[in-house]
């Protein structure tokens, strides 16, 4: 799924958040969106994922226009930064939702929602905690059912949120792998959100670094290093 | 390196007609609101307001400010001013006790403070009567020394102790137990003991809700009708409250008399709660700059 | 040695004991009297009471006027709980501050407004007079005023609850594909239920006692338009003090009832209770 962001303006009250930014991310790739706080980075995300409305500008995905479309139409799937997980649910009934609450025929029978979890259990990697609720979880586990949820959907998108911001170094790494893998094997366009310079570099295909709203530069990690574009991307990279 | 992308296929440019909030149902819901707050809330309220306008400036001020009307005013500012009082007081000293103290009986105190809140105000009013009426309890004992409480303008303001002090309380005690020890640690190796301490550190900063506590104590006294009509004298000019003289005039059919008055406890009730908004709002903004 | 930031043992054992003191006397004492006086002529003279006629008219108009503001009220209450805390839109506080206007305004005030409205000289009044609908006076009107001051109690107790809660959650439905009905029950409703139900407990309690606006709006008409509160002013201005404090005793009940389930549910769900919860 190509995603086209074209000239997306959003202000807020008092702030400029976007101003006029235009991104084109190839089908399967995984992107960076790359920045210190305040500079859009997130505010792009979820005008991406419908969750906020732009000003002025538009979004496709493949070339259609999802720009009015609701969130809950755009086929996405999106990773909280403190995992949203529904507390009162289990971890089976979390991933399950998204198939769950499927309106008439399209909604799977209950066996076939059963299989789907476990599948993905199995590919997040905690195939016995089903039963548990996230209270009982770490802050690793909860992130991977986080995950696993967002993909229950079998979404052509999946937008992340500092994903590993709440989490210490350590499970960091360890996440970074599972979710490279897990892209690369169920083939997603995937954007994530972050402000940890390495981490973007060692994910990415594409990094695209933004300064207050707008994009300083789009290109692969080793471009950005050896070739930084504008003063701003050489003093953030160094 | 790449620049904004040239696009394959032309878009047609839109102006946002109107930001629509992902988060779905504001509309219903924001309407239902609203539906039921006019029909419920502002249009008797209303109704109130037109009427008494409409008896003229004069006529109004007559009926509004007629001296059984300050009597009754009077009674029933004072006692309620006097019962907040009172509640600051004590209601500080408990509140104090449930938050920093542990002790045999805390959850049973901590209940018996909501009880004000959840009993009848007319059970509250023949039980306070009975108790400090000369053959209750207190009352009978009171009046050896020769104390009179029910049927003076003291029972009014026992009723309104009674019904203001889980306003106090519950206003203080959330205040009080997000208070850090840092600042009290800081003042004792500064060399205060514990009074100062209470004094000049811990007081300033719950006195906002302290002040929020009163005002919400004081107009639940303005108001009060079913706590204290069993209690209070009821004679008029003397130990009749507000709320009364409104009911007696209705009795009366005497619908001028009852609005103005209802009118003027209205503006009464609205400028408690501006002053109460306006409290929170300065520690709103006090708080957020850091000041 | 004693920490610094706390005062000596008989200044707290002393702290302590006034305020012990200050509730029972102001706050225990009366609810030992009700009883007191309710049995004070024995168990038969106390179910005598209760079972008489008019008792037993006011018991049943009032549980049938909870019944009738409790439920809307918690509805509307919900509904601007959550156009309230999970979205953004100008005149939020006003909005919120509108809510919290019946809880400031005296009940006999709250009655008259309704008079003047309703009744034979009120604006509405001779309209629906004379179509046979009669409001004031009688059942219609004390529900009305019943339900105009309980209405802010569910709002009071939710729209903090789940301002604190945040969106997050909802928001992850959405992305699920879940629709806002969807969300709302599936997702906010478990997070807040423990608190819905106290609100709901405060309202009822609050519903079945109120005394000053339905005093004002009944016209006291023995056995048809008379709640249990003024059902226990009637007995006691009649001098039939056990009576009176027989009925009232059942008010008391329902009060501690409400009182020892806010009690249970803190004890359990402390976090899910309020804002400042956790």
């Amino acid at each position: 799924m190509t995603i086209t962001i074209d000239a997306i303006t959003k202000t807020f009250d008092t702030s400029s958040a976007l101003n006029g930014v235009s991104l084109e991310i190839e089908d399967g790739s995984f992107v960076a969106l790359l920045g210190p706080s305040g500079s859009g980075k997130t505010t792009l995300l979820r005008i991406i994922a419908g969750l906020e409305t732009a000003d002025a500008g538009h979004i496709l995905f493949h070339g259609e226009d999802v720009t009015d479309r609701s969130v809950q139409d755009r086929k996405i799937g999106f990773v909280f930064q403190h995992y949203a997980l529904f507390r009162h649910m289990t971890v089976a009934e979390n991933i399950a939702f998204g198939l769950t609450v499927m309106k008439g025929k399209a909604r799977p029978k209950k066996a076939a929602i059963a299989a789907r979890v476990q599948e993905l259990l199995d590919l997040v990697q905690l195939p016995d905690l089903g039963k548990r609720f996230p209270s009982q979880l770490s802050g690793g586990q909860r992130q991977r059912v986080a995950l696993a949820r967002a993909l229950a959907r079998e979404p052509d998108i999946l937008l992340l949120d500092e994903p590993f911001g709440a989490l210490d170094a350590k499970v960091r790494r360890e996440l970074r792998v599972a979710l490279r893998e897990i892209h690369d094997r169920v083939g997603l366009t995937s954007i994530f959100v972050t402000h940890d310079r390495e981490e973007a570099f060692a994910l990415a295909d594409k990094v695209a670094i933004l300064s207050n709203g707008k994009i300083e530069q789009y290109d692969t990690p080793k471009q950005v290093e050896e070739n930084p574009a504008t003063p701003f991307v050489h003093d953030f990279v160094i | 390196m790449t620049t904004a992308p040239a696009l394959s296929t032309p878009v047609k440019a839109s102006r946002r007609k109107r930001v629509r909030s992902a988060m779905p149902g504001l509309g219903l819901t924001l309407g239902m609101t609203m539906l039921w707050l006019g029909l419920l809330v502002l249009l008797p309220l209303a109704a109130v307001l037109i009427r008494s306008l409409s008896l003229g400036p004069v006529h109004f001020a007559e009926v509004a400010f007629s001296p059984r009307a300050i009597a009754a005013y009077r009674l029933s500012f004072l006692a309620a001013l006097g019962a907040a009082a009172i509640n600051g007081v004590f209601g500080t000293l408990i509140a104090w006790a449930l938050v920093r103290y542990q002790f045999p009986g805390k959850k049973l105190a901590s209940a018996l403070v909501d009880l004000p809140f959840a009993l009848p105000t007319a059970v509250a009013g023949i039980a306070l009567t009975a108790i400090y009426a000369n053959t209750g309890f207190v009352g009978g004992a009171l009046e050896k020394v020769g104390i009179k409480i029910a049927y003076t303008p003291a029972g009014v303001v026992v009723a309104m102790v009674f019904i203001g002090l889980p306003f106090v309380v519950r206003t203080i005690e959330p205040v009080l137990a997000d208070l850090g020890k840092d600042i009290e640690e800081a003042a004792a190796t500064l060399g205060a003991n514990r009074l100062t301490i209470f004094r000049r550190v811990l007081l300033p900063e719950i006195m906002p809700a302290l002040l929020t506590g009163f005002a919400l104590a004081f107009a639940r006294g303005v108001g009060e009708y079913g706590s204290v009509i069993f209690i209070a004298g009821n004679m008029p000019f003397q130990s009749e409250i507000a709320p009364l003289l409104i009911v007696t005039q209705l009795e009366q059919f005497d619908y001028e008399g009852a609005t103005a008055i209802a009118a003027v406890m209205l503006v009464v009730s609205f400028l408690m709660l501006a002053a109460i908004n306006g409290i929170q709002a300065r520690e709103r903004k006090w708080r957020s700059t850091g000041q | 040695m004693r920490k610094a930031t706390t005062e000596p043992a008989p200044v707290r054992a002393l702290l302590i004991g006034i305020a012990f003191l200050w509730l029972a006397l102001i706050i225990f004492l009366p609810l030992v009297a009700v009883f007191a006086q309710a049995f004070s002529k024995g168990w038969s003279a106390f179910a005598d009471a209760l079972v008489q006629p008019d008792a037993w008219a006011s018991i049943k108009l009032t549980l049938l006027t909870a019944a009738i503001a409790v439920p809307i009220n918690s509805v509307f209450g919900m509904a601007a709980a959550w156009a309230i805390s999970k979205h953004d839109f100008r005149g939020r506080q006003l909005l919120v501050n509108l809510i919290d206007l019946p809880f400031s305004v005296s009940p006999v005030v709250a009655g008259l407004m309704f008079v003047l409205l309703f009744g034979a000289n009120g604006w509405f009044g001779p309209f629906l007079m004379s179509h046979g609908i009669r409001i004031m006076f009688a059942v219609p009107a004390i529900v009305i005023a019943t339900t105009f001051v309980t209405f802010p109690f569910v709002a009071r107790e939710l729209i903090p609850l789940m301002t604190a809660q945040g969106r997050a959650e909802e928001e992850a439905a959405l992305t699920l594909g879940a629709g806002g009905f969807q969300t709302f029950w599936h997702v906010t409703l478990p997070n807040i239920r423990w608190g819905l139900l106290y609100g709901v407990l405060l309202t009822n309690a609050r519903a079945m006692g109120e005394f000053g606006a339905v005093s004002v709006v009944s016209g006291h008409i023995r056995g048809l338009t008379n709640t249990m509160p003024l059902h226990v002013e009637v007995l006691y201005n009649e001098y039939n003090f056990t009576a009176a404090f027989a009925v009232a005793s059942l008010l008391a009940g329902l009060a501690l009832v409400t009182l020892g389930v806010k009690a249970l549910l803190e004890w359990r769900y402390a976090d899910q209770l309020s804002a400042t919860g956790h």
